[in-house]
């Protein structure tokens, strides 16, 4: 079985979000960049796979060369391979071509992705893959076994969840669950000592249009300071919430 | 430019956010000088619609569509945008529509913005405002497509009423085998309680509440308010509460009208996950914690002595005004 991991290189969550250039680009200064937790869930899974069922995994990203630091943190995990497409990620729909490309040319059976990167959280890349490639596809995906073609995965839902039947090719949106936080891996050194030897693939981007265009940031408007509320006054907080809040 | 919506139901009923997108729908509809259209799919009763603003409805009634399909329900859609001509396709944020939503973007060869807050800014060219960075931060994205489908991020319009004259047609798409080569084997929900998505108030609990044998004070508060319960990354670490409860930035995004923190001192990967929540409550012993800067309400104490006291306050409140 050949895996194909799609990984984004994306700010550490206690990255503070700051923006520059008249607020047109994000402002990378003294920011961590971290594999994004969601693929990094689907990268683990993958690992296990690879270590219970002899598959191969391959870690693809759609990015500069400063993304280069994340992959060899994949490939130190466990990745036996890893491949950068030389562009800056222009939108989700032309991140989705790329990474289409990338996947029709290795013939994968089985693609995860995260279900949402932290940066846009727009979720939107793995639907797109699966619809340019005409591959199944299964959504907030929280448990995934393979046996032969078949696949068996559980999506989350509103308030449960779906266990669900496909055959391969696949490609899945995942998040926690395909592994638990605990079994995330941390690379040790001699991960990392052979990461540096493993093939790492520059390849030029194909020619694609970006069907959104991101104009500028905002920054949310400073809120007000919050009102307390002394541990005998609770008449005080529900008729505030009742009256001034509207919210019972 | 018309305008196609995805009223989305639950056995047969609307969902709330259907009122929402239909709402906001008629806005930008009256701002381009058009109509809206909605599609339903095996809907009982959609003249509901026509209250928000909804002229004309597009009734899927189809047992193949049962249960949700994500490309069964993105190819009905399309074919409905198609035959309607219709160049923006509004989405909620459910987990069902953004599951389907990047599937009939590529279907329709349209741009496709999610987490939009708010009208959009302008619609020549037509620019939305979403939120990015976890709720950190919002970005104006640009759609330039002569399709275009949005997602629009729950609570971030509300439900206003607007009486139109409501036409229904049954639809009849052309559904493939193809589309359901993706087959649900079994659902398993828990029944009778509300959900973290659906829910107008959450209640959720951190590890000032000191062990998974105190929250029945918390489930007692849920269930005076009618809210859902939820909890921070360590008590569903620690396994005290289940996984499916975890909000915050890598668990479950929070987007309800009122929020209550109990004993969570507000990491800031908690409040990401949390942020878009119109009105936050936090309880905690420690007064520097940091979901005091976030809340619009607070108290500083010990959440095993006050949930109890506040509790039944509620019941009293409850009882003479409802």
């Amino acid at each position: 079985m050949k895996i194909l991991v799609c990984i984004s290189h994306v700010p550490d969550t206690t990255s503070k979000i700051n923006f520059v250039n008249g607020d047109t680009e994000f402002d990378t200064n003294g920011v961590q960049y971290v594999i994004n937790p969601n693929d990094e869930f689907g990268l683990t899974r993958a690992i296990w796979f690879q270590e219970k069922q002899g598959a191969t995994v391959t870690v693809v990203n759609v990015g500069g060369a400063d993304a280069e630091a994340t992959l060899r943190k994949a490939l130190a995990i466990g990745a036996n391979e890893a491949i950068r497409v030389n562009s800056s990620p222009k939108d989700g729909f032309f991140v989705a071509k790329q990474l289409a490309e990338v996947a029709k040319s290795g013939s994968y059976d089985l693609i995860i992705c995260g279900k949402e990167s932290l940066d846009y959280n727009g979720g939107m890349v793995p639907g797109m893959l699966a619809t340019l490639l005409d591959y199944n596809f299964v959504n907030s995906c929280t448990e995934l076994s393979i046996d032969g073609t078949a696949a068996k995965a559980a999506r989350e839902i509103d308030g449960g969840k779906e266990i669900i039947s496909a055959s391969l090719p696949l490609v899945i949106g995942g998040q926690k669950g395909l592994v638990e936080e605990k079994d995330l891996r941390i690379p040790n050194m001699r991960g990392i000592m052979t990461a540096r030897t493993k093939v790492l693939t520059v390849l030029e981007p194909i020619d694609s249009d970006n069907n959104t265009k991101a104009v500028k940031f905002e920054k949310p408007a400073s809120r007000s300071a919050v009102k307390l509320f002394a541990a005998d006054d609770l008449d005080g907080l529900i008729h505030a919430l009742h009256n001034e809040a509207k919210v019972i | 430019m018309s305008i196609l919506i995805y009223a989305e139901s639950a056995e047969g009923k609307f969902k709330k956010v259907a009122f929402e997108l239909a709402s906001y729908a008629k806005k930008v509809a009256d701002s381009l000088g058009t109509n809206v259209t909605a599609l339903t799919v095996n809907t009982d009763n959609v003249s509901d619609l026509s209250k928000y603003g909804v002229s004309k409805v597009l009734k899927v009634s189809n047992d193949k569509l049962k249960n949700f399909n994500a490309k069964a329900y993105a190819d009905v859609l399309k074919q409905a945008a198609q035959k309607e001509g219709a160049k923006l396709l509004l989405l909620s944020s459910s987990t069902d529509s953004l599951y389907l939503a990047p599937i009939v973007s590529i279907g329709l060869n349209a741009g496709f913005a999610p987490n939009v807050v708010g009208l959009p800014i302008s619609t020549s060219p037509f620019q939305v405002k979403r939120t990015v960075f976890s709720n950190k931060a919002f970005n104006i994205t640009e759609i330039n497509t002569d399709v275009k489908v949005v997602s629009l991020s729950k609570n971030s319009y509300g439900v206003f009423e607007s009486e139109a004259s409501l036409t229904e047609e049954a639809f009849l798409p052309t559904l493939n085998d193809s589309d359901f080569n993706v087959k649900v084997e079994s659902v398993e929900k828990t029944s009778g309680k509300v959900t973290i998505a659906d829910a107008d108030i959450v209640v959720s609990g951190g590890r000032g509440l000191k062990g998974p044998e105190n929250w029945g004070i918390l489930e007692e508060l849920a269930g005076v308010l009618g809210a859902a319960t939820a909890c921070s990354k360590p008590v569903s670490d620690l396994g005290w509460r289940p996984h499916s409860e975890h909000v915050g930035q890598t668990g479950k995004p929070v987007a309800s009208n009122l929020y209550i923190a109990l004993g969570i001192s507000g990491a800031i990967q908690h409040i990401a996950g949390i942020n878009s929540s119109k009105v936050k409550v936090v309880i905690n012993t420690d007064a520097d914690a940091p979901f005091f800067k976030v809340a619009d309400y607070g108290i500083v104490g010990d959440v095993l002595d006050i949930v109890p006291k506040l509790t039944e306050k509620l019941r009293e409140f409850k009882a003479h005004n409802s």
